[in-house]
């Protein structure tokens, strides 16, 4: 009997073992890597390093801090396509807020408030941030696209 | 030989969880098609249930595992078990569950009712059940099998419900009340909801038509807000709720208001926020006021403060005309079932005390969630009597699952049976624990 469980636990772990070396010498290839975005505010790396603070202060209390979100209420900003999809539907989403959404057959009643009190620069970092952490991996949002769509946007009453 | 040594060491602590991982999955294939039909002989003991931890005397048994979206839950006299989904399985949202052999497990089990909710309840021969807009009621025959599960009858429609305190918890007594938990669709009646800067509304436009309890009548058909009656007003919402037979009034938990931080970060930090306000538990009559939105209860000064949204700043105390909780539990657990006991199964201290089902928390962050048990509040002469402790624990799992706030199970709804064993929901995955007392 005991044979037969250590040789599945050895290649077991040796699989294991494996994946986190991988992982491990994936991981500074992808997080340090600088997107195609180079505006004046720093680069991808700074960007992702404002977006952290600023996913702390105005996000995490309710999407919390693994971005899985609270079943029923906040959704989850992990590989859905509202965050990983068109940017300009979700710059509108941080500026309008919103209730009510269907992700992936689940629906999620949350009241999120508005937040256009943030800057371009601020809204434009939090998303980077989002859309390439917690396994996500999108194009950057700069502050210049920011400031376009908050141009055009209309605010519901 | 030092070397080879601790080489084994390192080799055998990264073994070790794989190996109990391994024997774990042995034990879920060995019981798994346990139960059955073997008349009489107890089912294996399930992981959920084996996970519980309960006081000495105490064990648990799961009617069902993973079931669906079970809510609130109803016993009949003889043991059959009724639930509310709050999502449909195979279209139904209701189910009726009974064991027949007596082994723990439900062999028996039939679904009914079209429409998805929270409510359930049994009273003078009928099952109450709402959604989130009405309640109806079903006949129930001499050995409580639904007398006509396609055509329940309507008591009461047209509830508000938009989309945030949704649920239509009810509870009724036996001179034919029928209670009616109406929240309100706000965190604490701003201009625009849970939005930073934005003013409380004075007075608060949502106590005409919600956040309170409405009292409608338990045989009459097609009442509505004017034919209704409202109860107690000052609730942002109440899910677990329950007429107490010792006192003969209705008692009920409120789930207290959201981000004091968030939205008044100089006010209150991310561990003050994490705390207040209290969950509360009230006593209600008609005419009750608990405060919702102008005040929340500070468990700490022990004091009804007045809202940041009204112009607090955490001290100052407001709602001279509200009542006070008969007890306040820590801030964000989400009571989500309130029972008392009165069976005569349990030993003494437990006989008209109340148990409370705390779902868990997620407005903790970026504090560790908590909650996710269920706990006994004693009562001596209708009041609350002593400190309350945890009844049933580790729901989630484990510390780092409850702290992360991603559970196994989350209790819902509570019910006594007949034998004075006590049954919890999971609305999770629709586990349903009966929890029974041996000497």
């Amino acid at each position: 009997m005991k044979k037969h469980i250590v040789f599945p636990a050895l290649t077991g772990s040796l699989f294991v073992m494996a994946m986190l070396l991988i992982s491990q010498t994936k991981k500074p290839a992808t997080t340090a890597k600088p997107a195609a975005s180079k505006s004046a505010s720093g680069g991808m790396a700074a960007s992702m390093t404002r977006g952290k603070q600023v996913y702390l202060e105005q996000c995490l209390a309710c999407h919390q801090a693994d971005a899985l979100g609270v079943s029923g209420m906040n959704p989850p900003l992990v590989k859905t396509k509202f965050v990983l999809g068109d940017k300009s539907k979700l710059v509108k989403i941080v500026l309008n807020g919103m209730t009510g959404i269907e992700v992936e057959g689940e629906d999620y009643h949350g009241v999120m408030a508005p937040h256009s009190d943030l800057t371009d620069q601020q809204i434009a970092d939090v998303l980077t941030y989002v859309r390439n952490s917690f396994g996500n991996k999108a194009k950057a949002v700069t502050a210049a696209e920011v400031k376009a769509i908050r141009a055009t946007n209309t605010p519901a009453k | 030989m030092q070397q080879f040594i601790n080489r084994m060491k390192v080799i055998s602590r990264r073994f070790l969880p794989l190996l109990t991982g391994l024997c774990l999955t042995g034990l879920i294939a060995c019981a798994g098609d346990g139960g059955g039909d073997k008349g009489g002989k107890p089912a294996k003991v399930s992981d959920a249930a084996s996970q519980l931890k309960l006081p000495s005397g105490f064990s648990a048994v799961t009617l069902v595992d993973s079931f669906g979206r079970t809510r609130h839950i109803a016993v009949a006299p003889n043991g059959a078990v009724f639930v509310k989904l709050q999502k449909l399985k195979n279209g139904k949202g209701i189910y009726r569950f009974q064991d027949t052999n007596g082994n723990g497990k439900a062999d028996k089990i039939m679904g009914f009712g079209t429409f998805t909710g929270t409510g359930m309840a049994i009273s003078n021969g009928y099952l109450y059940a709402s959604s989130d807009e009405e309640v109806f009621r079903y006949k129930l025959d001499g050995n409580y099998n639904v007398v006509n599960p396609d055509k329940p009858e309507k008591l009461v429609t047209g509830l508000l419900s938009r989309h945030e305190h949704e649920a239509k918890a009810i509870a009724l007594n036996d001179k034919g009340d029928l209670f009616v938990n109406i929240g309100a669709y706000s965190n604490a009646c701003q201009l625009q909801d849970r939005t930073k800067g934005s003013p409380g509304q004075k007075p608060c436009p949502i106590l005409d038509s919600a956040g309170g309890i409405w009292l409608f009548k338990a045989d009459q058909l097609n009442q509505t807000y004017g034919t209704g009656k409202r109860y107690a007003t000052g609730l942002r919402n109440v899910v677990g709720l329950n007429w107490n037979t010792a006192t003969n009034s209705l008692f009920v938990m409120q789930h207290g208001r959201d981000q004091l931080h968030d939205l008044f970060p100089d006010i209150w930090d991310t561990k003050q926020s994490a705390e207040l306000p209290a969950e509360c538990m009230y006593e209600l009559h008609q005419g009750s006021n608990c405060g919702w939105p102008y005040i929340f209860y500070d468990q700490f000064q022990h004091k009804k403060i007045l809202a940041p949204e009204y112009g607090g700043d955490g001290k100052k105390t407001a709602g001279e005309d509200a009542q006070d909780p008969v007890v306040a539990f820590p801030g964000h657990l989400a009571p989500n079932g309130l029972l008392f006991y009165t069976g005569n199964q349990f030993p003494e201290k437990y006989k008209n005390g109340a148990f409370i089902a705390f779902h868990g928390s997620w407005n903790r962050a970026p504090e560790p969630q908590k909650g996710y048990f269920v706990v006994f509040q004693p009562f001596k002469d209708g009041k609350p009597s002593g400190d309350w402790e945890v009844f049933a624990d580790n729901f989630s799992g484990g510390p780092e699952k409850a702290a992360s706030g991603r559970v196994n199970y989350r209790p819902c709804g509570l019910a006594q049976g007949p034998d004075g064993s006590i049954y919890v929901t999971d609305d999770t995955k629709g586990t349903i624990w009966k929890i029974s007392y041996k000497k």
